[in-house]
């Protein structure tokens, strides 16, 4: 049996412009069934994917936000989003959805999945993990 | 090593496919083990057995082929994004009813699953993209 | 845990290697392939954020660097591989990760 690896999503791109933001996050969504150590990363562009509000209605494609508000249901707790990328673009916390998850070891609370954390930090959390997967 | 490749562009297109390419060859030729060579987003693309490149130049699809027949190498196809652009084996074909198939040889259409597992398996998983 | 960086896109398009650079870390290695080779042409601008990535190893492949016409013209202290290299590269660091 294989132990668990870490495994670190890495989201550089923005949504719609592209398809990797949505291809990469059905990877993360199977994904999921693996009980894998998991982790999103957020930075440069990437960010662009959390900011509140999307409607897709006149550009006629399908708005898959809702996709990231359900990763809690997916169990996926860490959502690491790069704090430089974000005032780079003039963006804060506040700009962005809100993504839970219930904590089990705490009477299923509902908690933040996103955490903030800088370019070293990140740097950090890359260095950190198994397998890194980009797109 | 057990080495995993994820090929996430089309061929010609992007130069992903190619440096996957000339990477799993050279990975063989140092001994290495391929686990599994995953195809995902435009890079499904590769798997189509329609592609007629011009003569006097490298034929992407066939050199796929000839090297999982070689190595006897697994070649996977993700189904979600092989469904978005076309690329269908016959299975596929008569479940959306549709008049053709075009999966090359060599290659199997599967699940992202396949990439996890890549993932989970390998001592390295390599991706060539854009 | 030293981290093999691979870099493919031209650092005057994409911001990639300038992103890729601001999260190494020292003992990590930096192997520019495809378009990214460009970064390391002699006189570019981008040449100059290679000197200063201390402790990083930054490396080339040597079929784009040839492809692209620039065999001899890359700045000191890049290091030139084969696709032989770049599997060694994968082998003995850690893990890989693509910039895309």
């Amino acid at each position: 049996m294989s132990d668990v690896k870490k495994f670190l999503y890495v989201n550089r791109k923005a949504p719609h412009g592209t398809i990797y933001a949505l291809e990469s996050l059905e990877v993360v969504l199977i994904g999921a069934a693996f009980e894998q150590d998991v982790a999103l990363a957020f930075l440069d562009d990437g960010v662009f994917q959390l900011v509140k509000g999307w409607d897709t209605s006149e550009l006629g494609a399908k708005n898959f936000q809702p996709a990231y508000t359900a990763l809690g249901d997916y169990d996926i707790q860490k959502v690491y989003v790069e704090k430089e990328s974000l005032e780079e673009r003039g963006l804060s916390e506040d700009d962005l959805i809100e993504m839970v998850y219930e904590d089990e070891d705490d009477d299923w609370a509902e908690k933040s999945s996103i955490r903030i954390v800088s370019r070293q930090e990140m740097a950090e959390i890359m260095q950190d993990s198994d397998v890194v997967l980009s797109f | 090593m057990k080495l995993g490749i994820v090929v996430l562009e089309g061929p010609y297109q992007h130069e992903a496919a190619d440096t996957a390419y000339n990477f799993a060859v050279a990975a063989l030729e140092k001994g290495h083990e391929i686990f599994r060579i995953f195809f995902y987003h435009d890079g499904v693309n590769n798997a189509t057995r329609l592609m007629v490149p011009p003569q006097d130049d490298r034929h992407i699809q066939q050199r796929w082929s000839e090297l999982a027949e070689k190595h006897k190498l697994d070649l996977v196809v993700c189904v979600a994004a092989a469904q978005r652009r076309g690329i269908l084996d016959e299975d596929e074909m008569k479940r959306h009813g549709k008049d053709a198939n075009n999966i090359a040889p060599g290659f199997r259409i599967s699940g992202l699953g396949q990439l996890i597992e890549a993932g989970i398996q390998c001592d390295r998983l390599v991706f060539f993209g854009d | 845990m030293a981290l093999l960086h691979t870099v493919n896109k031209s650092p005057y398009e994409r911001n990639t290697l300038e992103s890729c650079l601001a999260h190494v870390k020292e003992g990590d290695v930096v192997l520019l392939i495809e378009d990214g080779v460009y970064a390391a042409l002699k006189g570019g601008r981008a040449a100059d954020t290679l000197s200063s990535a201390n402790g990083v190893k930054i490396c080339a492949l040597s079929a784009d660097v040839k492809a692209r016409g620039l065999d001899g013209r890359l700045v000191d202290g890049v290091e030139v591989v084969d696709y032989a290299g770049f599997v060694d590269l994968v082998v003995e660091t850690d893990k890989t990760q693509a910039w895309l």
